[in-house]
C-alpha cells in the first residue's frame, strides 16, 4: 500500500501549488476517470493470469481504431455508429488477442519484454497497412479520410460524429443541470464491467486463470489446458482494450491515428501499478485508485512545474519521469522479492 | 535445402532476399550506386559501436542490454563539456570520451547492481529503467548550468536545446581522418579504424582469462559458480562495458551525424542495436563480434537503400516504419525462440 499513499501526498502537494479552484480539478478527474477506466481494467486478467502486465494491449487499441476509421469511412455516427464500432472491433480484436496469446505462450518468462515489443511491432504493421495500403489495395469511400496524395490515412481524424454518443447517452441532464455535465453513461459502463469481471472470476474458466497464474505446473496437473487459458486471458484483455480505447476517442473526439494507440500500453500500465497493483496481483480496487492518482498527477503536473520552478516543460517531463519511473520500480521491487524469495527457498533446502 | 535455412537462420535469409530485391530496384532507378555505398559506410561507423555495446551484456547473461540509453547520455554529458569549454577536433573527441568512461562506469557499476537483484527480468526491467533515466535528464537538461552559446536557446526558452551542433567542434573528426576515395565512393577511414580498435579489444577481452570467466558466467550460472567464479560480479563486469562502450558509441555517432541529440532522442536507441545484432546472429544468450559487424552491414544497408527507392515508389515515412517492423519483427523472434539458439 506504500506506492498509492506515496502519490497520494505527491497529488495534494502539488495541487496546492497549482492554485486550481477543488471544482475544476473534481470535473476534470470524474472525465478523465470515465475516458480511462476500462482500459485500465483490461490489464488485470493477465496479471491474474501470470502473464504480467500486457503491453500488447495497444493491439486492442489498434482493433479500435481499426473499427472508428471503417465508421468514420461509412460516415455512421451516433450511437448507432457507436455500437458498430464495438462490433467491428470484437472480431479483429479476438484475432488480435488469439496472436498476441500465441506468442506469449512462445516467450514464457519474458512475457513483458515481449508484449512491449509486440505493441512495437503491431504498431509498424499498423502504419504500413494504413499509410501505404489505404486508398490503393484497400478502397477508402470518404475522400476526407485520405491525405492530399490520396494515399494514406490521414494524420487527425474528425470523430465529431461520435463524439460524446455514450458519454450522454441516457439524458442525465433533464434529471438535473449538475448530473448533465458529467459522462454518466461511461461511468455506469465502466461500473457494469467491474462487476462483470468480478463475477466472471467467479466462474470455473476465472477459478482456472487464478490457479494457473498461482503455479502453471500444479494447473497442469490438475488438468487445466494451461496454453488455453492464457491465450483466453489474452483475448478478453484485448477486447476490453478496443472497447476502452473506442469510449476513450469518443470523448475526445479526434484521433491521432498514428499516436493515439502508442501510448496506450504505457498509461495504462502505470495508473493500474501507481494504485499499488504488483504484476502477479491486480483487482479493480488497484485499478480504480491508480486511474485516480495518475490522471490527477497528469492534470497538475504542468501547472505545478510552472508555479515552483517556473517552467511548465519541467511538469511534463515530471509526468513522463513518472510514467516510467513507476512502471520500472514496481518491476525491481518486483523481481526483488521474488529473489529473496527464491534465496529464502534455496536456503532452507540447504538445511 | 532445409537445413541450410535452419543453420543460416531464418530472418537474415528473408532481410538479405528484402536486400537484394531492393538493390536490383535501386540499380533499375538509376540512383547513384556510389552514393549509397558511401553512406552505408558512414552509417556502418556510426552505428557499430552502439552494437557492439549489447556483446558484453549478452556473454555476462544480462540478455540485451536495453538500458543504453544510461550509457549514452554519459556520453552526452561528456560531448556536452567538451564543446562548453571549446575544444575541437581530436581533443574535444578524446575529452568527450575521457569524461564519459568514468561517468559510464559508476553508473554501469550500480546498474550491474540492480541488475543482480532482479535476476530473470534484466531486459523489462533494463527497458524502463533506461526510459525513466532518459525522462528525468530531460528535466536535468532544462536546468543544467551550461553557458555556451552553442548549446543554449539564443534567445527565449531555457535549458539546452534539443539537438546541440557540433560543426565547430567534433563534426566528422573521425570520419575525414586519413578518408580517401575510390571512384566516387568516399571511404571514412578513421570511423571504421576506431571501430575496429574497439572490436579489436572487446575480442581480445573475450579471449583472455578474465573474458573467458565472464562467458561461463553469463552461459551457465550452475557450472560458474562451481568453478569459483564469482558470478554477480562478471555481471557487473558486462553491465560496466556495456554502458562503457554505449557512451563512446554516442560520441562517434554524434560526431558523424553532426548534431547532439538530447531530450527524447536516446529513448529508444536500445532497439535499433539490439535488432542489429539479432539480425547478425546472435541470440539472447550468445554474441560475437562477426555478429555485430554482419548485423550492422544488413540492418543499416537496408535502412539506407530502403530509403531513396521507396521514396520514388511509396509515400516518404515509409523508411521509417520498414524499420520499425524489422527491429522488432527481429527482437520478437530472438525472444520467442529457446534460450540459447540463435535467432
Amino acid at each position: 500500500m506504500i506506492v498509492p499513499i506515496i502519490f497520494l501526498i505527491i497529488c495534494i502537494v502539488g495541487s496546492f501549488f497549482t492554485g486550481l479552484p477543488f471544482s475544476f480539478l473534481f470535473d476534470e478527474m470524474v472525465i478523465r476517470l470515465a475516458r480511462n477506466l476500462i482500459l485500465v481494467i483490461s490489464l488485470i486478467l493477465p496479471v491474474i493470469t501470470g502473464l504480467g502486465l500486457n503491453f500488447a494491449i495497444t493491439l486492442g487499441a489498434i482493433a479500435g481504431q481499426i473499427a472508428l476509421i471503417i465508421i468514420t469511412n461509412f460516415t455512421i455516427g451516433g450511437f448507432r455508429g457507436f455500437i458498430l464500432s464495438i462490433l467491428i472491433s470484437t472480431p479483429f480484436a479476438i484475432l488480435f488477442g488469439y496472436l498476441v496469446g500465441k506468442v506469449l505462450n512462445k516467450a514464457r518468462g519474458k512475457e513483458m519484454i515481449t508484449s512491449m515489443v509486440l505493441g512495437f511491432f503491431a504498431n509498424g504493421i499498423y502504419q504500413l497497412v494504413f499509410l501505404l495500403f489505404a486508398g490503393t489495395i484497400i478502397p477508402i469511400r470518404n475522400k476526407d479520410l485520405l491525405l492530399t496524395s490520396g494515399v494514406g490515412i490521414k494524420n487527425t481524424i474528425d470523430l465529431a460524429n461520435i463524439k460524446y454518443a455514450l458519454d450522454f447517452l441516457i439524458p442525465f441532464g433533464k434529471v438535473s443541470e449538475k448530473l448533465g455535465q458529467y459522462p454518466v453513461t461511461t461511468l455506469l459502463v465502466a461500473l457494469f464491467v467491474f462487476l462483470l469481471l468480478n463475477y466472471f472470476l467467479k466462474t470455473k474458466l476465472g477459478q482456472d486463470m487464478r490457479a494457473v497464474g498461482h503455479d502453471i505446473e500444479i494447473a497442469r496437473v490438475s488438468g487445466i489446458n494451461v496454453e488455453r487459458t492464457r491465450i483466453i486471458s489474452v483475448i478478453i484483455s484485448t477486447v476490453l482494450a478496443a472497447w476502452g480505447q473506442i469510449i476513450f476517442l469518443q470523448n475526445i473526439g479526434t484521433m491521432q491515428t498514428y499516436a493515439s494507440h502508442e501510448q496506450v500500453g504505457l498509461f495504462a500500465v502505470a495508473s493500474l501499478l501507481v494504485g499499488g497493483a504488483t504484476v502477479e496481483k491486480a483487482s479493480w480496487k488497484e485499478a480504480l485508485i491508480g486511474t485516480f492518482l495518475f490522471h490527477f498527477l497528469f492534470v497538475i503536473s504542468p501547472l505545478a512545474g510552472q508555479n515552483l520552478l517556473g517552467n511548465a516543460q519541467i511538469g511534463e517531463y515530471f509526468r513522463a519521469f513518472v510514467a516510467y519511473g513507476v512502471i520500472g520500480l514496481a518491476l525491481v521491487l518486483h523481481a526483488w522479492e521474488k529473489d529473496k524469495a527464491r534465496t529464502r527457498l534455496s536456503d532452507t533446502e540447504a538445511k | 535445402m532445409k537445413d541450410f535455412i535452419n543453420r543460416f537462420g531464418f530472418p537474415r535469409l528473408i532481410i538479405i532476399i528484402f536486400l537484394i530485391l531492393l538493390m536490383a530496384v535501386a540499380i533499375y532507378l538509376d540512383i547513384p550506386l556510389s552514393g549509397l555505398i558511401t553512406d552505408i559506410l558512414v552509417r556502418f561507423g556510426m552505428n557499430a559501436i552502439l552494437v557492439l555495446a549489447m556483446v558484453p551484456g549478452i556473454q555476462a547473461g544480462i540478455g540485451l542490454n536495453f538500458n543504453i540509453p544510461l550509457g549514452i547520455i554519459c556520453g552526452l554529458i561528456g560531448a556536452l563539456i567538451s564543446v562548453e569549454f571549446k575544444l575541437q577536433g581530436f581533443v574535444g573527441l578524446f575529452a568527450s570520451i575521457l569524461i564519459a568512461i568514468p561517468l559510464a562506469i559508476i553508473t554501469g557499476f550500480f546498474y550491474g547492481k540492480m541488475l543482480n537483484r532482479v535476476k530473470g527480468q534484466e531486459m523489462t526491467v533494463g527497458n524502463y529503467v533506461g526510459y525513466s533515466v532518459v525522462s528525468f535528464m530531460c528535466i536535468f537538461w532544462l536546468l543544467a548550468p551550461f553557458r555556451s552559446p552553442e548549446l543554449i536557446w539564443a534567445y527565449g526558452g531555457s535549458g539546452l536545446r534539443v539537438t546541440v551542433s557540433l560543426e565547430s567542434s567534433i563534426r566528422h573528426v573521425l570520419n575525414n581522418f586519413l578518408a580517401f576515395n575510390i571512384g566516387n565512393i568516399t571511404v571514412p577511414t578513421g570511423l571504421i579504424l576506431f571501430f575496429a580498435l574497439f572490436a579489436l579489444i572487446i575480442w581480445l577481452y573475450s579471449r583472455s582469462h578474465k573474458g573467458l570467466s565472464m562467458i561461463v558466467a553469463g552461459s551457465n550460472e550452475k557450472f560458474a559458480l562451481s568453478n569459483g567464479i564469482d558470478v554477480d560480479k562478471e555481471r557487473i563486469k558486462g553491465t560496466v562495458i556495456s554502458t562503457v562502450l554505449a557512451a563512446i558509441g554516442i560520441i562517434v555517432y554524434s560526431q558523424a551525424f553532426g548534431f547532439l541529440q538530447l531530450y527524447n532522442a536516446p529513448l529508444y536507441s536500445a532497439m535499433p542495436a539490439a535488432a542489429a545484432i539479432l539480425i547478425g546472429g546472435a541470440s539472447i544468450k550468445r554474441a560475437s563480434i562477426a555478429h555485430v559487424i554482419i548485423g550492422t552491414l544488413l540492418f543499416q544497408s537496408l535502412l539506407v537503400i530502403a530509403l531513396p527507392v521507396i521514396n520514388v515508389i511509396a509515400e516518404g515515412s515509409m523508411s521509417e516504419v520498414i524499420r520499425i517492423i524489422v527491429s522488432n519483427g527481429i527482437i520478437l523472434y530472438a525472444l520467442t525462440r529457446e534460450g540459447g539458439k540463435a535467432a
